[in-house]
């Protein structure tokens, strides 16, 4: 195989299990890179990558920024505050003006689900989905399987839990396939309200009960819970979901000793995740930020036609 | 001035006639309808060999965005449109700027219908300003012209004003149509909710938000004893609570519209905005729920819901495109590959439903093809294949799921009071 034979990231589903591989194993080769003093690499020189955010992210715009700027690329950074209807200019205007200023690469994150799909069907610009409303989010699902295989060598006959707002979250959905792929076992855990039952048609098992899975785990991934949901009644105060859905340092006690507790950020400190449980040794949240830098140095070299890198020595 | 169409098959649904057969149009007139009628010196012929004679066509929903929104499409556009379609008689719903809350309003529609080839009833609204807190003079608009009232667009949330509604209209014999549901239910949901919206990460909207809605108005039809008819049904569960309300014996009639028994929610992957409409396009069961309400005639009509929106409001994020689908042009091509090649309908089942139905419904007086009725016809070539292209489609707006799609049934001609005001190429 020789880099990624496509055009856009726009989700996992999209991905084949081949290339999900290959996006991990090449991420190690840049990962390596952060330890030398030097961290920068010529492949994307003369390349101009543009980050078009119409949400408000800091670590995934800054993770793409410091990709794109350790192999050289020239960045351009649009921080759209609201959505383009508000704007006044459509995206897909805006999205024309980059690519006449040729931009190579547009990375966009956006509120609206499929809104990079419509722009891939519309522009000649590699489109690169930071993150499209509650559908998916694979450059996250990508780091967060690298952190896996990291830790645990595998993701085969893992079982994984996802826990939270499964029902809004594009973390979930774009994890679930990844990690499923690789041959884990998923178990979704959250009230009814964030996690419906046609989320079975992922082959995931559904759980409301956090405490009654916990033990069996090798993995948690504790989402963010957005703290406007209770307004919809999606549960009826942050008290209760704390109560039945947090991780606390009393029910991490009552978990594996070697399981990896992550957070795709940012924390809900006291909400979903207990600061002391953050920082535990258990936790690598911290690792899959390193970690989501070096996989997008590695999406950007593969789009951009790169081999392996097993044969590499050095990149 | 005399029309001889010949060699056609005609059909006529109201009274199941369904035989090779010559008509004869003299004025306005259908004059004989019976086989080798002789051609007379001077009268025009239209050669219908291979092709089906039908009453013209009957949508009794569209929007035709006159007044307010004339960049998307006009009372004469859309008739010329609609003529095209095979269509003779379209009923224009009330959701403009203006609403059509008043006489004048109403009377302003069939003045400018009257410069286009058709016939265009108007629907009036249910509530004055479409703001559901008070009735309109309705006595006011159905002497106007106004056909039916609809508040479309939106539900009339408020039960008791829904009641109000459905007693007041009787003394004028007009249905209410609705557009049942529940929004608080469907809480700005984009796409049927289910598997295609939990994939894609899209807010839904469950079925249950159009089916609770036509639940409490076919009780407060039997309440009120009122004629109620509902609008675009896109759920097989409404069917069976149409059933329900029929076997009761509830003044109730409902329509469908082609793209709910052409298309399913996994259309939405492919062709997003253009295959978003409210409600929304929803399971394969809920399709076949669709074609078999139609063959049992619990759904008396097919209407298209014809909604011409601007290319620049469709190329949107999803979220914020507008809902609908034009329909006018892809309705016969649909009810022929869909209902009559596919799901073994005759002509006459498949055509009852955009003629003679919707014509009772509203007391049209049209919607046959017999002698003495009227001279709306439309002639149609079921096994002529057309393809739905930017050059096929002659709306100004081209909001469709279905280009690119090749279909049988092609409108050769439609006639529209004994006048040809739409040809293929002849």
């Amino acid at each position: 195989m020789n880099g990624l034979k496509r055009k856009d990231i726009l989700d996992i589903q999209s991905l084949t299990t081949e290339e999900i591989s290959l996006i991990c194993q090449s991420a190690r080769y840049f990962k390596d890179l952060f330890t030398r003093s030097v961290k920068t690499v010529p492949i994307l020189r003369g390349k101009t990558v543009c980050t078009l955010f119409y949400e408000p992210s800091t670590r995934t715009r800054i993770s793409f920024e410091l990709a794109a700027k350790r192999l050289s690329a020239d960045m351009i950074n649009v921080a759209v505050a609201t959505s383009s209807v508000v704007k006044g200019e459509s995206l897909i205007d805006t999205v024309h003006t980059m690519e006449a200023m040729k931009a190579d690469y547009i990375v966009m994150r956006h509120a609206a689900s499929l809104a990079p799909h419509f722009l891939s069907k519309n522009i000649e610009a590699s489109v690169i989905n930071a993150g499209d409303g509650f559908h998916a989010h694979p450059t996250q699902a990508l780091l967060d399987t690298y952190s896996i295989l990291e830790k645990k060598g595998t993701l085969e006959g893992l079982r994984i839990g996802i826990v939270g707002d499964i029902k809004h979250s594009r973390v979930a959905r774009s994890d679930m396939e990844a990690f499923k792929r690789l041959g884990a076992r998923v178990v979704l855990c959250g009230p009814p309200t964030l996690v419906p039952d046609e989320f079975k048609i992922y082959d995931v098992d559904i759980s409301y009960n956090l405490d009654e899975i916990l033990p069996e785990l090798d993995v948690v991934n504790m989402l963010r819970i957005q703290k406007e949901r209770q307004k919809g009644s999606l549960f009826p105060s942050l008290r209760e979901y704390h109560r039945q859905y947090a991780l606390t340092g009393e029910r991490l006690g009552r978990c594996r000793s070697d399981i990896i507790v992550m957070h795709p950020g940012p924390i809900n400190r006291g909400i979903e995740i207990d600061h002391l449980v953050a920082d535990s040794p258990n936790s690598i949240i911290n690792e899959q930020v390193t970690n989501g830098v070096a996989v997008r140095m590695a999406i950007f070299y593969l789009l951009a036609g790169g081999t392996p890198l097993d044969e590499m020595e050095k990149v | 001035m005399a029309i001889i169409i010949k060699n056609g098959r005609v059909v006529d649904p109201a009274s199941g006639l369904d035989e090779l057969m010559d008509v004869h149009i003299t004025g306005e007139i259908v004059s004989r309808v019976a086989p080798d009628i002789p051609v007379e010196p001077g009268c025009d012929l239209i050669d219908a060999g291979g092709c089906v004679v039908l009453p013209g066509l009957i949508d009794m929903h569209v929007h035709f965005r006159e007044p307010g929104s004339e960049d998307k499409e006009t009372i004469i556009g859309g008739s010329i449109v609609a003529a095209k379609g095979g269509f003779t008689s379209v009923c224009t719903m009330p959701n403009t700027t203006p609403v059509i809350d008043n006489q004048a309003l109403v009377r302003f529609i069939k003045l400018e219908a009257e410069k286009g080839p058709i016939n265009v009833f108007p629907i009036a609204n249910i509530t004055k300003g479409a703001n559901g807190e008070e009735i309109t003079e309705m006595g006011e608009l159905v002497k106007g012209g106004a056909v039916g009232f609809s508040d479309d667009g939106k539900p009339v949330l408020s039960s008791i004003l829904m009641r109000r509604a459905l007693e007041y209209a009787r003394m004028f014999d007009v249905p209410i149509i609705t557009h049942s549901e529940d929004t608080l239910l469907s809480d700005d949901g984009i796409i049927n909710e289910g598997t295609t919206a939990t994939l894609l990460g899209l807010k839904g909207i469950p079925r249950e938000a159009e089916e609770v809605m036509i639940a409490r108005d076919v009780l407060l039809a039997r309440l009120t004893r009122g004629r109620l008819h509902i609008a675009h049904v896109s759920s097989g569960g409404s069917i069976e609570i149409i059933q329900w309300a029929k076997s009761r014996g509830v003044q109730v009639s409902c329509e469908t519209a082609p793209h709910y028994f052409a298309l399913t929610d996994a259309a939405v992957e492919e062709h997003l905005s253009m295959a978003k409409m409210n409600p929304p396009l929803r399971t394969e069961e809920d399709r076949i729920a669709m074609i078999e309400g139609l063959r049992s005639g619990v759904i008396d009509v097919i209407a298209t819901d014809h909604a011409p929106h601007l290319l620049n409001e469709k190329m949107q994020e999803l979220e914020y495109a507008p809902f609908g689908i034009i329909g006018l042009e892809t309705a016969v091509p649909l009810v022929i590959s869909v209902l009559v090649k596919q799901n073994g309908f005759s002509l006459g089942a498949a055509f009852r439903p955009l003629t003679i139905n919707p014509s009772n419904i509203l007391g049209l007086g049209r919607g046959e093809l017999k002698a003495g009725a009227v001279a709306d016809i439309a002639i149609v070539n079921a096994d002529k294949k057309i393809r739905i292209d930017d050059s096929f489609i002659i709306s100004r707006c081209k909001n469709t799921p279905f280009m690119g799609m090749e279909l049988y049934g092609s409108v050769e001609y439609t006639i529209c009071s004994g006048r040809v005001v739409y040809s293929a190429g002849h």
